[in-house]
């Protein structure tokens, strides 16, 4: 029993949309598509900077550790420190490098001691011809080296220098790999970390650790500031030249995504005008009855942008579900790792579609709506 | 007698064409009204200004005095609303309602809805069974009915009917046509446009519509009580509701004008010749 216009507005909008399904099922389709693709790309929008700036770590050492002040150097348990200092999931790759002046055959060298295990981690973008060192008697010369030397992948290089009590050492190397970076690294002569500390006799001492960590901008600069205060006999200073390219991309990024959803909502919106007009043009008959009827053009266009508006919610809830695990798809085939629901973004997606629903259907709506009756309702 | 209804000189005008023109009309409160004519001639064209479902192009019209000409689209929606029940040709039903929703549609468009009210009418029109069937669920007689309960339900003064009959079997025509003289003989106000003589038989007026001009007017005796009635009263015999007019009834519309025939002897053979 209806008892009250209200109730019978209900009925009569439901038993429009559901008596009429395959058409509600059309427009349906299409704002829950819309809808989906929408919060699909919101969310990944949402998780890709976090995933990106995980993949972008690859690009290099975003922090940089030395004594403070400048005076003398670290020592092997500073690494342990700061590798503690820091937590674990942040941590892609911590490398120390120690530097000497050395000579061969008479010429100056800057010689880098290195964990290459670990320095393949902060700076892979590393370019080798040849292999990193295998061993202490291997060395890897940069491509300004080679190019002044003549020297190649395995030619012999002897090394000397003198260690920090002035007595003269001497090795007999053999380059395994040149490296080009494009940087100053072009211009070294890296070893191994213990060839180096065997070659001086002096263990344990590092000028600098290098660090790759999975933090983007904010929560970057607050892990240096924790150090900072946590280890107050070591600098942690922000590596600018791997962040802001980053940054860079991960913005330009963002707009693409942006612009994609833009253009997938001006599509929804054109969707949905079309199936409204389609829609209206059905049911000019019906329009024009109610109108003969005594609803004014308002009442009818009131009507029909309830239905919209149903259609609208209806269409954003399915597309929502569809978005939600559309972008975790996504990324678990971009990015081979599963991403949070991000349920709080399906009330906005529904709010959304059921707006651009409504703002699609008002020109044909209104249209129709100012239909004469008697245009409709005439005989023939 | 007052006159419910006053039409001045109404002319409508399709480009070229002129669908009304010049016609001048006046129907009194109860009177039961039908118009004839081919088809083309402007019949409709006539209802949906009466029903104030269209404007004329000039003229004046009158609903209980008021002149609609000076009403905004809202008000005349609200005359329409108020004053006027509408029956069409096509059974025009909203597909997606049922029987019983599509009249409480009136009555919601009108004012409340009210369920008993819109089964007893639905009842009245003898579907009380049908109520929760849908348009495509009933025949066409039985959509008309539907029409027609709809048309009722909120006690209209005047009821427009556009060849309510045209697409009926004679049994349901003869519902349809017991209905319509039901309400006549509660007051209401009928116009009804057909084709058939044997419609226009039960009216007590016939006018004649050619070319958008009025080219006949005659009154017949009042309608009896219902289709087939009243046998021995002549009721069933068509020629004799036109045989004799009523005099002071008839009132002739613009006398002056050219191809106007004062016809006061009107017998269906001619209206079906002109038809
Ligand atoms: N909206 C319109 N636009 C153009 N011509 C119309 C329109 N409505 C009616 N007509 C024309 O006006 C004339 C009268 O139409 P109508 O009143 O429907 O005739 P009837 O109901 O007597 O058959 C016809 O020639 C018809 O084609
Ligand atoms: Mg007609």
């Amino acid at each position: 029993m209806i008892r009250s216009n209200r109730a019978f507005l209900a009925r009569m909008l439901l038993s429009s949309l559901l008596r009429r399904r395959s058409r509600l099922l059309v427009a349906l389709l299409g704002v829950a598509l819309g809808a989906a693709v929408l919060l699909g790309l919101v969310t990944l929008c949402y998780d890709i900077p976090r995933q990106m700036s995980r993949e972008f770590r690859s690009y290099g050492a975003n922090m940089v550790f030395v004594k403070k002040g400048g005076a003398g150097r670290l020592q092997a348990e500073d690494l342990r420190k700061v590798e503690a200092a820091l937590s674990k999931d942040a941590v892609v790759g911590l490398s120390p490098f120690r530097y000497e002046s050395v000579r061969s055959r008479m010429l100056p060298y800057t010689a880098v001691g290195a964990v290459f295990a670990d320095a393949q981690k902060t700076s892979p973008y590393w370019r080798i011809n040849g292999e990193y060192p295998r061993n202490d008697s291997e060395i890897l010369i940069g491509e300004d080296v080679s190019a002044a030397t003549g020297l190649g992948v395995g030619s012999p290089m002897p090394i000397d220098g003198r260690n920090s009590s002035a007595e003269r050492y001497e090795r007999e190397m053999t380059i395994s790999g040149v490296v080009a970076t494009g940087g100053v690294e072009d211009g070294f002569v890296f070893m191994n970390l213990s060839a180096m500390e065997d070659m001086t006799g002096e263990t344990g001492a590092l000028d600098l650790i290098e660090g790759s960590l999975a933090l983007g901008g904010e929560d970057l600069a607050a892990a240096a500031a924790d150090l900072r205060a946590a280890l107050p006999e070591i600098d942690a200073r922000l590596v600018a030249r791997v962040t802001s390219p980053e940054e860079r991309v991960l913005s330009k990024l963002a707009a693409l995504v942006y612009l994609v959803t833009a253009v997938v909502l001006s599509l929804t919106m054109i969707c949905v005008a079309t199936t409204m007009m389609t829609v209206v043009i059905e049911r000019r008959r019906e329009i024009g009855l109610k109108k003969a009827l005594g609803a004014g053009a308002g009442r009818v266009a009131g009507e029909f942008l309830a239905e919209g508006l149903i259609l609208g919610v209806a269409g954003g809830l399915l597309g929502s579900l569809g978005g939600l695990i559309f972008a975790r798809l996504v990324s678990q085939s971009v990015f081979g790792r599963p991403l949070d629901w991000e349920f709080h973004l399906v009330p906005l997606t529904i709010l959304v579609s059921a707006l651009v629903t409504v703002l699609a259907s008002l020109i044909p709506v209104s249209r129709a709506a100012e239909a004469e009756p008697a245009l409709v309702l005439r005989g023939e | 007698m007052s006159n419910l209804m006053e039409i001045e000189n109404v002319s409508k005008i399709y480009g070229p064409l002129k669908a009304l023109s010049g016609v001048t009309l006046s129907v009194p409160q109860g009177q039961w009204l039908a118009v004839m004519g081919p088809s083309g001639s402007g019949k409709s064209t006539l209802m949906n200004i009466i029903g104030c479902l269209d404007t004329p192009s000039s003229g004046e019209v009158f609903l209980d005095g008021v002149r609609l000409s000076e009403l905004s689209p809202g008000e005349l929606t609200a005359i329409r609303r108020e004053a006027v029940g509408l029956i069409f040709q096509q059974f025009h039903l909203i597909s997606h309602l049922t029987a019983l929703e599509n009249v409480m549609a009136a009555q919601f468009y009108h004012s409340m809805v009210d369920e008993r009210e819109a089964s007893e009418a639905l009842e009245g029109v003898g579907l009380a069974e049908r109520a929760g069937h849908l348009p495509s669920q009933l025949s066409g007689g039985e959509q008309q009915r539907v029409c027609i309960a709809r048309a009722l339900i909120n006690h209209p003064k005047l009821i427009l009917a556009d060849e309510p009959t045209g697409n009926l079997d004679e049994l349901n025509e003869k519902l349809v046509m017991d209905i319509l003289h039901k309400l006549h003989r509660e007051g209401a106000t009928i116009v009804v446009v057909t084709h058939a003589p044997e419609v226009a038989a039960h009216a007590g007026r016939v006018i004649v519509l050619e070319h958008g001009r009025l080219v006949s007017d005659s009154v017949g005796e009042a309608p009896s009580g219902g289709a087939g009635e009243g046998e021995g009263e002549g009721a069933d015999d068509p020629k004799a509701d036109f045989s004799e007019a009523d005099g002071e009834a008839a009132v002739l519309n613009r006398p002056g004008e050219e191809g106007l025939e004062k016809n006061t002897d009107f017998s269906p053979e001619e209206i079906r010749a002109r038809s």
